[in-house]
């Protein structure tokens, strides 16, 4: 997993209440292997009209928003689908950081493993925040995960990260959480023979 | 938190959740142990991660394959698949299931079907388990007692490669139905009426137990159902705390307990029920004698009313968001404000999908259709190829037929869209699954999620039709 300490970049604002995964990437792109990068299909029927060309409305599509490496949303983001690829077209697309009052709880936990940090704000902060950018879409956000806060930009101040430590501990570092859960082997071992020893029907 | 005394009354979910947790990392995260993984073509780039990383499956004895996501319904090869891209996607699961020496319900096993209704109907699904899938209808098979969550494919990697997860744990919510449903009206009611009332992100971060008469009342499907819909709340998951009704449907199942260890069994699962005085997070409460068949207008399942109800208009709703929300989704549903659903007219009907497929969702829907005839286009995927086999005992499958709906083989099929049974740009949908979004049932279609009574209703008159009526 890619390393994460600090992120400053400008931000890109993407409406929309209970955007579920079927609008980040729609299902019927999640056949594709992943080496042939998921970045094509983010947002690929809502930011595109009828004939499949790029509707210069949406914010992804407007000049400069590609190089903004945080994305500002909204309630529920990510609700729906458990289906990772929504995390894989925003990591490929180069998105490190996501603000919003919320999150669906799969794509929470699948953001975190891809090297994507989940940022939760008050709703108020993120209407703040998105009248702001309205104004000086040169802004920008930094995302400082090691002071575990976020710094916004016009008098708006710094925020809590609220991501648990163990999450933080594994961002920070890049680490590989199946080789960490590989240090425990002897107590989950401990662990399963005991569970089995009681339900032995479970291992047939 | 200090550890739990043995007085202190427990939840379901809490006694669960602790014999499972293996550890407790310092930053709150619990190792859970995973009693069950249950695998399907999309959890293939689980597979590939494995393989980077020259790790095999750890415990294939609780691993299990079952083809449902882009399994073809018109045919039982992967040959018969809309597109040799998906073709590879069916090859490619039964490939990594041999590699991973893991048990797997290929396209033509017997006892193929949608991972969430096969796993209850084989007993792979037991009271007091944790089981995921990189699903998140996992939900589902909470109905039986268990932990039952969807998770990403990294989180499945590290699940086949260790059989345990790290997981904060969620808070605890309630959902007490009173009373009795009137006739017409069923669990998927009772669960649109819920979500239209918290919200779709209404119990964000909590584990759902239902209880109360109408969930006690309930058959095994019905409380699946509910279970299902339960992220649809964003809920982390839903549960039902097992009871003689439990039992009884457990018992005889193929991977269930027998003789001696039945007996071993039980005296576990009866335990699991929470505690009289159990605190939960959030308490909520439904009368179910208030509930109506209800019917989704939006793009999101919150997005419901009773089918006697009118679109509301956007301007009603309280905050900006909702509002703008409301005015997108009329837009993508060509819907205006104010108007009647009761007989709103609709090009198609699909009855399936892990929400309403199993045997009881066809009976009910066969009982509306009986000597009628369909006014449009519609299909019947049944849940499990088991499911197919009793309905073709039962002679429902000759009624479903004769009513001029399609009968089909078992899959996820038109709910996501992925094995090529789509509903068409503009077309207007009347189905009996979860998800109402932008595009789910293929791009530009239009969804509104109902029972499988209302649905058989809305195929009889082309029309959303209040099922009570007819
Ligand atoms: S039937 Fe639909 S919701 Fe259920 S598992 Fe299949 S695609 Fe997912």
């Amino acid at each position: 997993m890619k390393a994460f300490t600090r992120e400053t970049s400008t931000v890109a604002y993407v409406p929309g209440v209970n955007c579920d995964t079927d609008q980040i990437i729609p299902g019927r792109f999640l056949k594709a292997d992943r080496a042939e990068g998921y970045d094509k299909f983010l947002f690929h029927d809502i930011r595109r009209d009828a004939d499949g060309n790029l509707d210069p409305a949406f914010p992804l599509n407007r000049p400069g928003a590609q190089q903004a490496r945080i994305l500002l949303v909204e309630d529920n983001f990510g609700c729906g689908s458990s289906r990772e690829g929504a995390v894989y077209a925003l990591a490929d697309a180069g998105i490190r950081a996501l603000l919003a009052p919320s999150f669906g709880d799969i794509f929470f936990n699948n953001a975190l493993k891809n090297g994507i940090v989940p940022v939760r704000l008050p709703v108020p902060v993120c209407e703040a925040l998105a009248d702001h950018l309205a104004a000086d879409p040169q802004a920008t956000v930094t995302v400082d995960l090691e002071a575990a806060q976020v710094i916004l930009p016009g008098g708006l101040g710094d925020h809590a990260i609220t991501i648990d430590a163990f999450a933080r501990d594994c961002l920070l570092q890049g680490l590989d959480e199946i080789e960490m859960t590989f240090t425990y082997l002897d107590r989950i071992a401990a662990f399963e023979a005991d569970r089995m020893a009681h339900n032995p029907w479970l291992a047939r | 938190m200090t550890p739990a005394s043995d007085t202190t009354p427990r939840t379901l979910f809490g006694k669960i959740w602790d014999a499972h947790e293996i550890l407790r990392h310092p930053s709150g995260q619990s190792l859970l142990y995973i009693d069950r993984d249950l695998i399907h073509e999309g959890s293939f780039h689980a597979f590939a991660d494995l393989k980077r990383r020259n790790l095999r499956p750890r415990r294939p004895q609780q691993i299990f394959g079952i083809a449902d996501h882009y399994v073809p319904t018109l045919g039982r090869s992967a040959d018969d698949a809309a597109s040799p891209a998906i073709a590879r996607m069916i090859r490619t699961f039964d490939e990594n299931m041999e590699w991973g020496g893991l048990r797997h319900f290929g396209i033509a096993s017997r006892e193929q079907g949608i991972v969430h209704v096969v796993a209850p109907e084989q007993g792979i699904t037991l009271p007091g388990l944790t089981i995921v899938c990189s699903d998140s209808h996992t939900s589902t098979q909470g109905a039986l007692g268990a932990i039952a969550f969807g998770i990403g494919q990294s989180e499945n990697a590290h699940v086949l490669a260790t059989q345990t997860l790290w997981q904060m744990r969620p808070k605890t919510m309630r959902v007490t139905v009173n009373g009795r449903l009137g006739q017409g009206v069923t669990a998927k009611d009772v669960m649109l009426a819920l979500i239209a009332r918290i919200g779709a992100a209404g119990a964000g971060g909590h584990a759902i137990e239902y209880a109360g008469q109408v969930v006690r009342d309930m058959s095994i499907e019905a409380r699946l159902t509910m279970c299902n819909l339960s992220i649809e709340a964003a809920a982390r998951l839903g549960m039902v705390a097992p009871d003689e009704t439990t039992f009884r449907y457990v018992a005889g199942r193929h991977y269930a307990p027998t003789d001696q260890e039945w007996d071993l069994a039980m005296a576990q699962w009866q335990a699991l029920p929470t505690d009289d005085g159990a605190a939960f997070d959030r308490e909520v409460e439904l009368d179910g004698a208030a509930i109506a068949p209800m019917v989704t207008w939006g793009t999101s399942p919150e997005d419901a009313v009773p089918i006697t109800g009118r679109i509301p208009d956007p301007a009603s709703f309280a905050s900006a968001d909702k509002r703008k929300a409301a005015a997108k989704s009329l837009e993508y549903m060509d819907l205006a404000p104010g108007t009647e659903l009761d007989g709103l007219p609709i090009d198609r009907v699909f009855i399936g999908s892990c929400t309403n497929s199993r045997i009881e969702d066809l009976r009910a829907a066969a009982a509306i259709l009986k000597d009628r005839k369909a006014a449009v286009p519609a299909i019947v995927v049944p849940g499990s190829t088991q499911v197919r086999e009793q309905a073709e005992a039962e002679g429902l499958a000759r009624i479903f037929r004769e009513a001029g709906f399609e009968w089909r083989q078992s899959g996820c099929s038109m709910c996501a869209a992925m094995n090529g049974d789509v509903v068409g740009p503009g077309e207007r949908c009347a189905s009996t699954s979860n998800r109402n979004f932008v595009g789910r049932q293929g791009p530009g279609a239009r969804t509104h999620l109902v029972s499988p009574a209302m649905a058989a209703a809305a195929a009889i008159t082309g029309r959303l039709t209040d099922v009570r009526r007819l």
